[in-house]
């Protein structure tokens, strides 16, 4: 365990010393400073259009932190060699691999609570309500973003990073359309069509279910039991994809 | 015990086409590394060594064979806690700073935070990075990147070190302090395994050394053995003022004469003729300038068994 711990401390420095992450930091306060601006030339609903776009931008530079530092953990490590004295050391392949996630999850943790504190106080600021199902809507946000941590990681042992990226950001913009897919087998006559359809629904991540910004704005919220069940069915799925991440790496020569 | 006892090691690695056939890089490679030794591994580059390598570090697996380092199979985790490994043209996390980068790889070895605060200094100040432990290694040469991996390989004090060409890259001051501390290591009883293509480095330092070519161990033995064993050693002879009307009498000794100005130059095939060519020269009134042993360096070993190696194969090429 501790090893995973080093490796988790050591990825986390790895993000914090790359600049990307303070250029997506200035996007996301950038994109915060907008809502207010658009807010400002809103006739109506002066209010909702700011806890809207925050909410937004929390998980699109999440998401964009998830999927290209994601896709880069593993594969950058075997392709500048890294690896080599990494796995040399007296730890296990599946303990680099939860290492390098957890140390990108931990980064994901402290992005996502720094963007909910200039949220909040954008929020205060500007006397919008600071209500609990915005919290909610946060925290099924990083439950999102630490399923596409997993999903970018799963490829990223096995393809390049550019591939990693499309079929992440395939899966991702699957995952959100799921309940259109199970509405088009639903209407397809061909069989082959429902059943292809049918498998994909369940084979991808409901993302959807993760997604409860749109009521969080209007201040509706889910219940405990909602938040409970979906935070479990990221937190599996995300296990399980680990999981398939850690047997795919076991297995590679470098 | 032997530190590394590798028993028929083969690698094949599949081609990406289809009906290709595979390609044999390791092919039933046995050797064994003694305990307190240093121990070469030389070839020529593609021969095989980081393939070895790689597979006594769990980086890659055999196809067929078995290999066991201080006692326990290749892939034993534990095991590794003993090794330490500096692999061919390292590159390492650019974004630490040397001390990090050796307490993050002492951490992986299970070193506590103590023990850490002790050991980086006097590592770095070993490999002569003392003066560069709070600074980037992006900003490190090739040269001192090479020595700080050096220092992670030695970071857990391990009792066998393994190096993938660890003074490539490097000038000639560099690999005379990679040379050194190669044998500060021995001196510490430790157990250095190493690979190289440049002879000299093997010459200069190696207990034993072991000759790959095209994935087949051709020769292993001690230095010296090698490059007399089954190899006549020649002895070139100098002298003046020998009559010219008699040089056919050295040129039934020699293998080759030379004449500049007053002086000649003896090739002796073999020790045994000095005697008869120190006669001859006596017996002329010519004086004696030098006497020079010529030892096979091990290059010529390296070509000729090569040369071996690869002939069966361009045999059964052709039609």
């Amino acid at each position: 365990m501790r090893s995973v711990a080093v490796i988790a401390l050591n990825t986390f420095r790895e993000s914090l010393r790359d600049r990307i992450l303070y250029n997506l930091a200035v996007f996301a306060l950038a994109l915060m400073g907008l809502s207010v601006l658009l807010a400002d030339l809103t006739v109506m609903e002066h209010h909702r259009m700011i806890t809207d776009m925050g909410l937004a931008a929390i998980s699109l530079v999440g998401v964009i932190i998830s999927i290209f530092v994601g896709i880069g953990l593993v594969s950058r490590e075997i392709e500048r060699r890294t690896v080599y004295t990494i796995v040399a050391r007296p730890i296990t392949r599946s303990q680099f691999v939860l290492g390098k996630y957890l140390g990108l999850v931990l980064t994901l943790a402290v992005n996502v609570l720094v963007m909910s504190a200039v949220y909040v106080s954008i929020l205060l600021l500007y006397g919008a309500p600071v209500r609990w199902p915005l919290l909610q809507a946060i925290q099924l946000i990083f439950v999102e973003l630490l399923l596409v941590t997993a999903l970018a990681l799963f490829f990223s042992t096995f393809s390049t990073s550019t591939l990693s990226a499309i079929f992440t950001l395939g899966l991702f913009v699957i995952g959100h359309l799921t309940a259109d897919l199970q509405g088009i087998a639903e209407k397809s006559k061909s069989g082959l069509v429902k059943s292809v359809v049918a498998a994909v629904y369940y084979i991808c991540p409901n993302l959807e279910l993760l997604n409860v910004k749109g009521q969080a704005a209007l201040g509706i919220p889910v219940t405990a039991l909602y938040q409970a069940s979906a935070s479990l069915y990221g937190t599996l799925y995300a296990a399980f994809v680990l999981a398939g991440a850690c047997l795919i790496f076991n297995r590679r020569d470098f | 015990m032997d530190a590394i006892v590798v028993d028929g090691l083969t690698k094949r690695f599949r081609s990406g086409w289809p009906g290709r056939p595979p390609a044999t890089v390791l092919d039933g490679l046995s050797l064994s590394v003694r305990r307190g030794e240093i121990f070469g591994f030389l070839g020529p580059n593609g021969s095989g060594k980081t393939t070895t390598i790689k597979v006594l570090m769990g980086l890659i697996r055999a196809t067929s064979g078995s290999a066991a380092m201080l006692g326990k199979p290749v892939g034993d985790v534990r095991t590794r806690a003993r090794i330490g490994f500096l692999p061919e043209a390292p590159y390492f996390y650019d974004y630490l700073t040397a001390e990090e980068f050796l307490e993050f790889y002492g951490a992986l070895a299970g070193i506590g935070r103590q023990d850490l605060h002790a050991r980086v200094p006097a590592l770095l100040d070993t490999v002569g990075l003392a003066d560069a432990a709070t600074r980037q290694l992006r900003k490190f040469s090739k040269g001192m990147l090479q020595r700080v991996g050096l220092a992670q390989a030695l970071i857990h004090d391990p009792e066998l070190v393994i190096l993938d060409e660890p003074m490539s890259g490097l000038d000639p001051i560099g690999r005379k302090q990679v040379r050194d501390l190669i044998l500060t290591l021995r001196e510490q009883g430790k157990t250095v395994f190493f690979s190289t293509h440049i002879i000299p480095d093997v010459e200069m330092i190696c207990d034993r050394v072991g000759v790959i070519v095209k994935g087949r161990l051709l020769a292993v033995g001690k230095v010296d053995d090698l490059m007399t064993q089954g190899h006549t050693q020649s002895v070139e002879v100098v002298c003046r003022e020998f009559p010219m009307e008699r040089t056919q009498e050295l040129r039934a000794l020699a293998a080759r004469l030379v004449q500049t100005g007053r002086q000649v130059l003896i090739v002796l095939p073999g020790p045994e003729r000095l005697p008869d060519a120190l006669d001859l020269i006596r017996k002329h009134g010519a004086t004696l300038v030098s006497v020079t042993p010529q030892k096979h360096s091990l290059e010529e070993l390296f070509f000729k068994e090569g040369a071996r190696a690869a002939a069966p194969v361009e045999r059964r090429a052709m039609p």
